[in-house]
């Protein structure tokens, strides 16, 4: 049953305006970012005319900026390592061992991924100064890995309780304990839930702003979105270098996204609904 | 072997529920405390003062004018992101080839930190040199160039087309899903029967839907709420205060002028606004969704 021409087209270009708000954003700032500095004051032309790689090696070139891709790297991957750690055991006993309290525990962390950030960072700030760890990693490790922690939780939750149950029993009818039933059967075919939520708890902690504008002074420990948002600018300010930073900024989670779309988009769908 | 397995659920959920418990749920709590304190940390200051914060927030204009920015904020992308995200899963929801490839677009917005995203529209929103004044020029649609994030009444309404731009996405995607359960047959029988595509789409896909409506109003909508670096980075809460919502409100207090006891009131303010709406929405959704959700 073919569909008349007309109809197909309307359907063609609704698809193609959806793509184009979408992306125009980004594609703007992608031109922007290899414009020379005289052309960037300048409309028409939309295109560069002469375009220019200047931005990038300006940003490239500065050691600060490269300083925080290094502590957004060392962040986003010890805070995404500790949330697995802590979230696939715990998601392992909620699914498939028996105890009290469990429906509590997936409650209360759907109510903490809830919470305000500005609602915790008074004490929390209190604390990180009391223990003497204010612009370290350690202080963001912890926040990112704590806050990232209801998501994997559910995500793996969900994904435990997938596998079907008979393989855990036949596990443990051949003699493995519960803990060795689980690192052997149930987290090698959990690798795709584990890839999910390894990918969000990631994305989280590269994009998270409120911990890391508080807890970071220094370019020591200060992460690329605090980086880009106080973007140095001495009297105006230097759009085409920001433009390139944020290409740069945004492209570890871009890639991740693009990679694992269809993972990413199940697990937001089952953390959201448990589909 | 069953109060050995008890035991061994108890040890392995309880270093994430420590980790919660430390980093979260005891922070909000403190937070409570600190609020009935006037605490200033730099200076050693902290005394007992009682509701004395709370007094003086029911008096202060700022923080009222931060409450309905955050509301109206909330209201008109949520609705807008909501029907966005709809009209989006609809045109969707039929096999073509790109439909992967849409789906990795949608993704797009999603993933940019939100950070980036507030610079990238800053500079769109740019009164001379901006794209956004650029085409309202050559279309013909406005000759004076619009001074975006410099006018109180353009400022919030350029800062919910952000994130409208930012979290359509995820509703679409949400939606997308929802779609999917709904049986293909049905459409087949509706147009037998003579179901136009609007009636297919009210009589079949808007209640199917409901459940998942329900729960992409209370992610977006709890979302919104809590705005902060998006706001905070585009526009820094101005002009005149035009967009500053609780969230920055609160920390330019706690952050700012280090005021922590009043600041921390406005936190816990912000905190039981989002703990009201989750509240509504928990009636709203129904026994059914939660039993499926905690079971």
């Amino acid at each position: 049953m073919k569909r008349p021409f007309v109809r197909r087209m309307a359907f063609a270009v609704l698809v193609a305006a959806v793509a184009m708000f979408s992306l125009a954003p980004v594609a703007w700032q992608a031109v922007t970012s290899v414009k020379p500095e005289a052309e960037l004051t300048r409309l028409p032309p939309i295109l560069p005319v002469d375009p220019t790689l200047d931005h990038y090696r300006a940003v490239l070139g500065d050691a600060s900026f490269l300083r925080t891709i290094g502590n957004s790297l060392a962040v986003a991957s010890a805070s995404t390592l500790v949330a697995l750690t802590l979230g696939s055991l715990a998601a392992f006993s909620l699914a498939r061992l028996e105890f009290k309290g469990k429906g509590a525990v997936l409650g209360v962390a759907l109510a903490i991924s809830m919470f305000p950030p500005v609602a915790t960072v008074s004490p929390l700030y209190l604390v990180v100064r009391a223990l003497g760890l204010r612009d370290t990693w350690t202080a963001l490790i912890a926040l990112h890995a704590a806050f990232a922690l209801p998501l994997t939780l559910w995500v793996l939750t969900n994904f435990f309780r997938d596998i079907p149950e008979e393989l855990y029993h036949a596990a443990r009818l051949d003699g493995c304990g519960p803990l060795q039933a689980f690192l052997r059967i149930l987290l090698p075919l959990a690798a795709p839930g584990l890839g999910a939520a390894a990918i969000l708890a990631f994305i989280f902690s590269w994009n998270e702003f409120l911990f890391a504008l508080t807890f970071t002074t220094t370019e020591a420990s200060r992460t690329v979105p605090v980086g880009i948002a106080l973007f140095p600018g001495m009297h105006e300010i230097p759009y085409g270098d920001i433009a390139a930073a944020s290409l740069v900024a945004t492209l570890p989670a871009i890639s991740l996204a693009l990679i694992f779309q269809r993972r990413i988009a199940e697990g937001l769908t089952a953390g959201a609904t448990k589909g | 072997m069953r109060p050995d397995e008890r035991r061994l659920g108890y040890a392995l959920v309880g270093p994430a529920v420590l980790v919660l418990t430390a980093v979260a749920l005891l922070p909000i709590l403190a937070a409570a405390g600190l609020s009935f304190q006037r605490r200033m940390p730099i200076f050693e200051i902290g005394e007992y003062v009682g509701l004395a914060n709370y007094r003086f927030l029911a008096g202060d204009p700022r923080f009222w004018n931060s409450l309905f920015n955050t509301a109206y904020f909330t209201i008109v992308s949520v609705i807008l992101e909501l029907a966005a995200g709809l009209a989006i899963a609809v045109l969707l929801d039929r096999p073509f080839s790109g439909r992967g490839w849409m789906r990795a677009v949608l993704l797009v917005p999603w993933a940019i930190p939100t950070v980036v995203s507030a610079r990238m529209w800053e500079w769109l929103y740019n009164g001379e040199f901006g794209l956004l004044n650029y085409l309202l020029r050559a279309t013909g649609l406005s000759v004076e160039p619009v001074n975006w994030l410099g006018n109180p009444h353009w400022a919030i309404h350029a800062a919910i087309l952000m994130d409208v731009w930012k979290t359509t996405p995820f509703a679409a995607l949400l939606l997308t899903a929802g779609l999917q359960t709904v049986p293909r047959d049905l459409y087949r029988a509706a147009r037998v029967d003579g179901a136009g595509p609007w009636e297919i789409f009210r009589r079949i896909m808007l209640p199917a839907l409901k459940p998942m409506i329900l729960v992409v109003l209370l992610f977006r909508t709890l979302d919104a709420f809590r705005v902060f670096d998006a706001v905070y980075v585009l526009t820094g809460g101005g002009p005149a205060n035009t967009t500053e919502t609780l969230s920055i409100y609160a920390y330019k207090v706690l952050f700012q002028t280090l005021q922590f006891g009043y600041g921390s009131a406005l936190a816990v303010t912000a905190f039981l606004c989002v703990a009201l709406i989750s509240l509504v929405y928990l009636a709203l959704l129904g026994r059914e969704y939660w039993k499926r959700m905690l079971a």
